[in-house]
C-alpha cells in the first residue's frame, strides 16, 4: 500500500477506427432498413448492397481496430489499470447481453404464463374466449394457434441433447485451455483450444441441422405462431451468439501460434472464454425453457 | 500573463499531437473533445426536436384542423418525444458525464476512450436515419414514441423499419457509454477518493450507467420483436399467433420506467452539487442522498405496469404495481427535503445555476405530486391518456432534466472556457424560460383533468381558451432557448470576463482545483484525496 507506483494510464492519441465504425454502421442501418422491406415488397437489391456495403466497412475497421490494439498490447502499452478497465467492459458487455436475452426469455414466459391460458379464457378472459376464437385450446407448446397455424414441438432428445452435451464439454475444455495458459503449458493450451473450436463448430452444425428438419420436415417456422418465434428467435440469437464466439476462439487460436498471451497478458484470451460461458448458460437456460418444460 | 498563456498553450499543443480542424473532431480520444461534441449535438437535437413541438403547438393553437395532415401530426409528437428522449436529454447528460466524472474522480480521461468516441459518432449517423425517414414516401414513424403494437407493427409504415435499426444503434450508442462510465467510476478513481467520499453527480451517474446497461437491452429486444412481427411474420404481439399486444407494453415499460429514472437520476446528482456551493453548506444528509438514489433504481424495475392500468391485468397486478410505485415517493421525498435542509441557514447566493436549481426544485416537485397523482390506480382511469399525462411529465423532463441540464451548463461553462458567461442574456434565458415554461404546461394539467386527450390534433371547442395561452407559452419557451443559443456561442467564443480556478466561491472537489479553462489533459497523475 505504501508507496504506491503510478504507471501513466494509456490514453490513445486519436484514431480512425471510431468514425469508420459509425459509418459502417450508418451504411447497415440503412441497408438492413430498405432490405426488409424489399423483402416484402419485392427487392431491387439496394437495400442488401448497401447492407453489405456497410458490414464490408465493418469488417475492415474491426480487423483493424484489433491489429492497433494487439500491436499495443504486445508492444507492453497496456499497464494493470487498463487491463482492469477492459474486464470490467467486458463483465458489463455480457451483463447487457443477459439482459437482451432476457426479452426474449420475457415473452417466452409471458406467453406460456399469460397470454395463451387467456387466450383460451383463463382467469377472467371467459368474454376474450367467446368472442374471437371459441374453439381455441389453450397448450405448450403452442402446436395450434388461436389463428388456426398448425406446427409440431421439438423435442429435447437426439440433436438438442446432444449439442447441450457439446456446450457443456466445450466450457470445460476452455476452462483447461486456461489453465494450460497460466501454467504455461503451450502445447496443452493449442491442444484444449482446438478441441473447444472444435466443438464449437459441431454445435453449429447440428443447430442447422436441426433447423431443416425443423422446416422441412416438422413444419416448424419463424412464422407459426409464438412456440415457433420464441423457438426460433431464442435458438436463432443463440447460434448467432456462438458463432461470434467461435470466431473469437478461432482468432485466440491463431495468436496462441503467433505465441501471444501470457500469465500477465492474456485479456483477449480471458474475455473470450467470459463469453464462451456466457454462451454456455445461455443455452443451458434455453434447453430446459424452450425444448425440456 | 498573455505570453504565459499563449506560451502555456503552444506548450499544451506541442504536447497533445491532436489534429486540427475536423479531423480532431472526428478522431479524438479526449473526453473533453468528446464531451462538448456530446453537448452541442444534444443542443441541436433539443433545437430540432423543439420545432417539432412547434408544429404540435401551431396545430392545437384552434380547435380544428388546420395547418397539418393528422398523420404528420402524428409523425410530429412520435418523432418530438424520440428526439427529446434518445437525442437531447440522454445525451446531454452522457456529455456532463464525459466532462466531469473524470475531473470529479481525479482520472485522466475516460476509461475506454476509443469506444468514448465510437458511443457519440455513431449518434449522429442513427438520428440522421430516423430524420430523414420523415422525408419517405408515406411518411415517418407515426405511432408516437412508444411505438405500441399493433400501431408499430399491423398499422404502421415501411419507416418502421428505418426506426427499428436507429434505435438499435442509439442504444449501442447509451450501452458502450454507460460501460465506459461505470468503469472510469468503479476502476479509474484516485487513490483515497473512496466510493462514500465520490461526489454526488458521480454517484447519480453510477447508479444511472447501470439501468442503462440493464434496460437498453430489453428496449432492443423490443423494437426487434417488432420488426420481426411486421417483416417476418412472427405474432410476439399478435393474439391470432398466441401472442398478445399487451406483452409489447409489458417490454417495453420494462425498459421505460428505468428510462425515466435514467433521465432524472443524473439530475439529481447535478442539484446535489449546486445547492451546496451557493449555500456554502456541506449537502445535508450524503449518505442518505446515496442510499435514495440506489433504491429510487431499484424500485424502478418493479413499477413498469403503472403505465398500463387501463390496459388492462389482473387485480393483484394493479394493487402491486400502484403500492410499489407509491414508495419511489419516499426516496424522492428525502432527497426534496435534503435539498430544502442544505439550503436552511446557508449564506445563499442567486447565480444563474443555483437560479436553475431551486426552480428544479420547484418544479421537479410539482411534477413528482403529479406522478403521485397518476400512481392511484382508480384515478388513473380518468388521468390516462390526457394531457394531465402530457403536464406531468414535461414537468418532470422539462423543468426537471432540462433545467438540470441547464443548471449544469451554467454552473460548469465557466471551467470549460475559462470565461464567465453574460449574466444579462442568462438572466434572460431563465426568467423567459422560467414563466413561459409554466403558462406552457400548467394549464395542461386543467385540460386534461377536463378530459382532453394526448396525441390528438383536435379538440373540443372548451379547450380552445386554455389551449391558446399553452402554445403562447410554448412558443415563448421555444424561443427563450435561442437566447440561450446566443449565450452559448459567445462563452464557445471565449468572451467574458476570466474566472478563477474555484469559479464560485464556494464550490468544492477536485474539478474546481484544475486551471480554468480546464487544460486539455487532467490528473496525468493522479492527486490524493484527503
Ligand atoms: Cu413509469
Amino acid at each position: 500500500m505504501s508507496e504506491q507506483q503510478y504507471e501513466k494510464y494509456y490514453v490513445p492519441a486519436s484514431s480512425p477506427w471510431p468514425i469508420v465504425g459509425a459509418v459502417a454502421l450508418f451504411f447497415m442501418a440503412v441497408g438492413a432498413g430498405n432490405w426488409v422491406v424489399e423483402i416484402k415488397n419485392g427487392s431491387d437489391g439496394f437495400g442488401l448492397h448497401t447492407l453489405a456495403f456497410g458490414a464490408l466497412i465493418l469488417t475492415v475497421m474491426l480487423v483493424g481496430w484489433f491489429k492497433d490494439q494487439i500491436h499495443e498490447s504486445m508492444t507492453g502499452m497496456h499497464g494493470d489499470q487498463l487491463g482492469r478497465s477492459y474486464r470490467q467492459g467486458m463483465a458489463w458487455f455480457i451483463f447487457s447481453e443477459v439482459m437482451f436475452f432476457c426479452a426474449f426469455f420475457g415473452a417466452l414466459f409471458y406467453a406460456r404464463v399469460f397470454s395463451v391460458p387467456w387466450l383460451a379464457g383463463a382467469s377472467n378472459n371467459a368474454e376474450t374466449f367467446n368472442v374471437l376464437w371459441p374453439t381455441f385450446e389453450a397448450m405448450w407448446p403452442l402446436t395450434t394457434t388461436p389463428g388456426g397455424t398448425t406446427t409440431e414441438a421439438m423435442g429435447w432428445m437426439g440433436l438438442p441433447l446432444y449439442n447441450t452435451i457439446i456446450l457443456l464439454i466445450s466450457s470445460f475444455t476452455c476452462h483447461f485451455a486456461h489453465v494450460a495458459l497460466e501454467k504455461g503449458d503451450r502445447a496443452k493450451l493449442k491442444a484444449w483450444l482446438g478441441f473447444t473450436i472444435v466443438l464449437g463448430l459441431i454445435f453449429l452444425f447440428l443447430q442447422v441441422e436441426e433447423y431443416i428438419h425443423a422446416y422441412q420436415e416438422m413444419g416448424l417456422r419463424l412464422d407459426s405462431g409464438i412456440y415457433g418465434n420464441t423457438f426460433f428467435m431464442l435458438t436463432g440469437f443463440h447460434g448467432f451468439h456462438v458463432t461470434l464466439g467461435t470466431f473469437m476462439l478461432i482468432v485466440m487460436f491463431f495468436r496462441v501460434l503467433k505465441g501471444h498471451f501470457s500469465h500477465d497478458n492474456q485479456f483477449a484470451f480471458q474475455a473470450t472464454s467470459w463469453y464462451w460461458h456466457f454462451v454456455d448458460v445461455v443455452w443451458v437456460c434455453l434447453f430446459f425453457v424452450v425444448y425440456v418444460f | 500573463m498573455t505570453t504565459a498563456t499563449d506560451e502555456l498553450h503552444h506548450d499544451d499543443h506541442h504536447h497533445d499531437h491532436k489534429p486540427s480542424g475536423i479531423m480532431r473532431w472526428l478522431l479524438t480520444t479526449n473526453h473533453k473533445d468528446i464531451s462538448s461534441l456530446y453537448l452541442w449535438f444534444a443542443f441541436i437535437m433539443f433545437l430540432v426536436g423543439g420545432a417539432m413541438a412547434m408544429v404540435i403547438r401551431a396545430e392545437l393553437f384552434q380547435p380544428g384542423l388546420q395547418i397539418v395532415e393528422p398523420d404528420f401530426f402524428n409523425q410530429m409528437t412520435t418523432v418530438h418525444g424520440l428526439i427529446m428522449v434518445f437525442g437531447a436529454v440522454m445525451p446531454a447528460f452522457t456529455g456532463l458525464a464525459n466532462w466531469m466524472v473524470p475531473l470529479m474522480i481525479g482520472a485522466p480521461d475516460m476509461a475506454l476512450p476509443r469506444m468514448n468516441n465510437w458511443s457519440f459518432w455513431i449518434l449522429p449517423f442513427a438520428f440522421a436515419i430516423l430524420l430523414s425517414s420523415l422525408f419517405m414516401e408515406g411518411g415517418g414513424p407515426n405511432f408516437g414514441w412508444t411505438f405500441y403494437a399493433p400501431l408499430s407493427t399491423t398499422y404502421s409504415n415501411d419507416s418502421t423499419a428505418l426506426f427499428v435499426f436507429s434505435v438499435h444503434i442509439m442504444g449501442a450508442s447509451s450501452i458502450m457509454g454507460a460501460i465506459n462510465v461505470i468503469v472510469t467510476i468503479l476502476n479509474m478513481r484516485a487513490p483515497g477518493m473512496t466510493l462514500m467520499k465520490m461526489p454526488l453527480f458521480v454517484w447519480t451517474w453510477l447508479i444511472t450507467a447501470f439501468l442503462l446497461i440493464a434496460v437498453m437491452p430489453v428496449l432492443a429486444g423490443a423494437v426487434t420483436m417488432v420488426l420481426t412481427d411486421k417483416y417476418f411474420g412472427t405474432s410476439f404481439f399478435d393474439a391470432a399467433g398466441g401472442g398478445d399486444p399487451v406483452m409489447f407494453q409489458h417490454i417495453f415499460w420494462f425498459f421505460g420506467h428505468p428510462e425515466v429514472y435514467i433521465m432524472i437520476l443524473p439530475a439529481f446528482g447535478i442539484i446535489s452539487q449546486i445547492v451546496p456551493t451557493f449555500s456554502r453548506k456541506k449537502l445535508f444528509g450524503y449518505a442518505s442522498m446515496v442510499y435514495a438514489t440506489a433504491s429510487i433504481a431499484l424500485l424502478s424495475f418493479v413499477v413498469w405496469a403503472h403505465h398500463m392500468f387501463t390496459t388492462g391485468m389482473p387485480l393483484f397486478g394493479e394493487l402491486f404495481f400502484m403500492i410499489a410505485t407509491m414508495l419511489i415517493s419516499v426516496p424522492t421525498g428525502v432527497k426534496v427535503f435534503n435539498w430544502v435542509a442544505t439550503m436552511w441557514r446557508g449564506a445563499i447566493s442567486f447565480e444563474m445555476p443555483m437560479m436553475f436549481s431551486l426552480a428544479f426544485i420547484v418544479l421537479f416537485t410539482i411534477g413528482g405530486l403529479s406522478g403521485l397523482m397518476l400512481a392511484i390506480t382508480p384515478v388513473d382511469f380518468q388521468y390516462h391518456d390526457t394531457y394531465f399525462v402530457v403536464a406531468h411529465f414535461h414537468y418532470v423532463l422539462v423543468t426537471g432534466a432540462v433545467f438540470s441540464i441547464m443548471a449544469a451548463a451554467y454552473y460548469w461553462l465557466p471551467k470549460w472556457t475559462g470565461k464567465m458567461y453574460d449574466t444579462t442574456l442568462a438572466q434572460w434565458h431563465f426568467w423567459c424560460s422560467l414563466i413561459s415554461v409554466n403558462l406552457l404546461f400548467f394549464p395542461m394539467h386543467f385540460v386534461g383533468l377536463a378530459g382532453m386527450p394526448r396525441r390528438i390534433p383536435d379538440y373540443a371547442l372548451q379547450f380552445a381558451d386554455f389551449n391558446k395561452w399553452i402554445s403562447i407559452g410554448g412558443f415563448a419557451f421555444g424561443l427563450s432557448q435561442l437566447i440561450f443559443l446566443a449565450l452559448l456561442i459567445k462563452a464557445c467564443r471565449k468572451q467574458g470576463e476570466p474566472v478563477s480556478d474555484q469559479v464560485w466561491e464556494g464550490a468544492e472537489g477536485l474539478e474546481w482545483e484544475v486551471p480554468s479553462p480546464a487544460p486539455y489533459h487532467t490528473f496525468e497523475t493522479p492527486p490524493v484525496v484527503k
